[in-house]
């Protein structure tokens, strides 16, 4: 392999994939943990390794609205936020789904205030799951370098934006060794941007994003305009063209720069399992080593990561838990009131499936509670237990809760 | 079909919003200062239309199709010759074919 092997932490990863892809506009607020990003992009920006511009804002809300503008016009842009910093942004991460905007944004996970926490969850993401992004999770730092390279690749084809999550300080500020393609493989893989949806032509001038009202009606040159349904059902049906386009991407950026990610999902000592542990994010990494302690005691145990959590893809998750005894969920979000995002999505796409097995939530991690594998294989122990003893559904099993004292 | 909202800047081109208005604009022309004058002068209606409905003219004309009825006109006309009149008072609204809404 041609590649440069340096060793960096997450942010550093996902700025030189940010690099790599050649933005052109860059627009962030600094927020922990991943001010870093932003700042390394920076810094190349100003010693003139990256030919981008990079505007300063005041807020996260003008972040974004700084990539909806550049992105309108066609630019390749790219921002960074975590926690409370995209919440503050969330009016305009609905804009840029909405007008089929295809801008990158690592989301560094981070928990949600109240109360005041700097630490690790998935909370942040989570809450904008329903706003129409792609959301891709990193289990370590070579996957998030190349997963903000497959991103834009994403995003441009299918004119949606594309969230990058990975863990806060886990993974972020975590120095692993990472493979750093060259640039011209990157380039080969990853073309300019030549096909926005809206173009700015003085020649021809444009109202773009105009009110559009219930019904479908002309416009002024007598051509059918989508009513609000229209425009979001076609939204809607190119995340679903995602679940193809998300492991063609993982596959033809195997053929330039020879790593694949597994696509939508990816495995761990699957194939005879009978209870599936899973995931998203670096909690996968952690869950490789329970399902291995778990088999040396006799369980048959594997994981499943969740890399595609939007659009969720259902048919491959019903093909792999088919005929298994147990899938236990480990969320590091909660809805509030209900139960983790990801179990109960997956118990949804269960529903009616020959040979489900049961699914299990558990929560673990929030504000950055540590986890430790042999957790992880308590947590499995007691699901079994559950399981053996004729549950076929259960609470949210808190890991690692202090409540007593 | 477009996957986005976009338009060109027509007449017209955010729909009949005029079917939105629940009270009218009715110009005075006795008391236009430009019609009292005889000139294209003061205009001030069609400075601070926010809808681009006034014509500049001897007097200004409404273009009751889109006019959302927001009364801004008749709030800036420094001659008081604009009146805001419930919709109610001219009857049925006009419906897209033309037809009154029975």
């Amino acid at each position: 392999m041609s590649d440069d092997v340096s060793v960096m932490t997450g942010n550093e990863a996902a700025a030189t994939a940010a690099r790599l892809a050649r933005v052109q506009v860059i627009a962030a607020y600094p927020i922990t943990p991943q001010s870093p990003v932003v700042e390394q992009l920076a810094a190349w920006v100003e010693s003139g390794e990256l030919s981008a511009e990079f505007v300063a804002v005041e807020s996260e809300h003008s972040a974004m609205t700084v990539c909806i503008g550049a992105s309108t016009v066609g630019a390749r842009t790219f921002t960074a936020t975590s926690s409370n910093g995209l919440a503050y942004m969330t009016e305009q991460v609905w804009w840029a789904p909405g007008a089929r905007l295809p801008i990158v944004m690592c989301v560094v996970n981070r928990a949600m205030a109240a109360p005041w926490n700097v630490l690790n969850d998935q909370q942040d993401s989570m809450s904008v799951r329903d706003a129409g992004w792609v959301q891709l999770f990193c289990r370590d730092n070579q996957e998030i370098l190349d997963t903000t390279v497959q991103a834009y690749r994403i995003a441009e084809r299918l004119h949606v934006p594309v969230m990058v999550c990975y863990d806060g300080f886990l993974l972020s500020h975590t120095m692993m060794p990472v493979a750093v393609p060259s640039p011209e493989q990157v380039d080969a893989f990853l073309p300019p941007f030549t096909q926005p949806f809206t173009v700015v032509d003085p020649a021809d001038p444009r109202n773009v994003g105009p009110v559009v009202l219930a019904d479908p009606r002309a416009d002024e040159t007598g051509a059918v305009r989508g009513g609000y349904m229209e425009i979001r059902a076609l939204h809607h049906r190119a995340l679903l063209d995602a679940l193809t386009v998300i492991p063609e991407t993982d596959a033809e950026y195997a053929a330039a720069v020879g790593r694949s990610w597994g696509g939508l999902l990816w495995e761990h000592l699957l194939d005879d399992a009978e209870v599936v542990l899973i995931a998203a994010g670096s909690l996968g990494t952690q869950l490789t080593l329970t399902v291995e302690a778990l088999r040396e005691q006799g369980v048959k145990a594997g994981v499943l990561g969740i890399r595609a959590y939007r659009p969720f893809p259902v048919e491959a998750l019903r093909e792999k838990l088919a005929g298994r005894r147990l899938a236990l969920v480990f969320d590091k979000a909660l809805s509030y009131g209900y139960e983790g995002p990801i179990c109960s999505d997956l118990r949804g796409s269960m529903l009616g499936v020959e040979g489900a097995p049961a699914v299990f939530g558990a929560a673990c991690g929030l504000g950055g509670r540590d986890v430790t594998p042999d957790d992880l294989a308590e947590a499995a122990r007691r699901a079994i237990a559950d399981l053996e003893a004729g549950a076929r559904t259960r609470e949210t099993d808190w890991i690692n809760l202090h409540l007593e004292g | 079909m477009s996957e986005i909202s976009m338009s060109g800047p027509a007449v017209g081109e955010a729909g009949r919003t005029g079917d939105w208005r629940n009270s009218r604009p009715v110009m005075d022309a006795a008391k236009c200062l430009a019609v009292k004058q005889g000139k294209v002068t003061c205009q001030i209606c069609w400075v601070y239309c926010p809808d681009g409905c006034i014509a500049q003219g001897v007097g200004p004309v409404i273009d009751l199709t889109y006019c959302k009825g927001c009364g801004i006109c008749a709030e800036e006309c420094p001659a008081g010759a604009i009146g805001m009149q419930p919709e109610a008072l001219h009857g049925v609204c006009a419906t897209d074919d033309g037809e009154a809404a029975r």
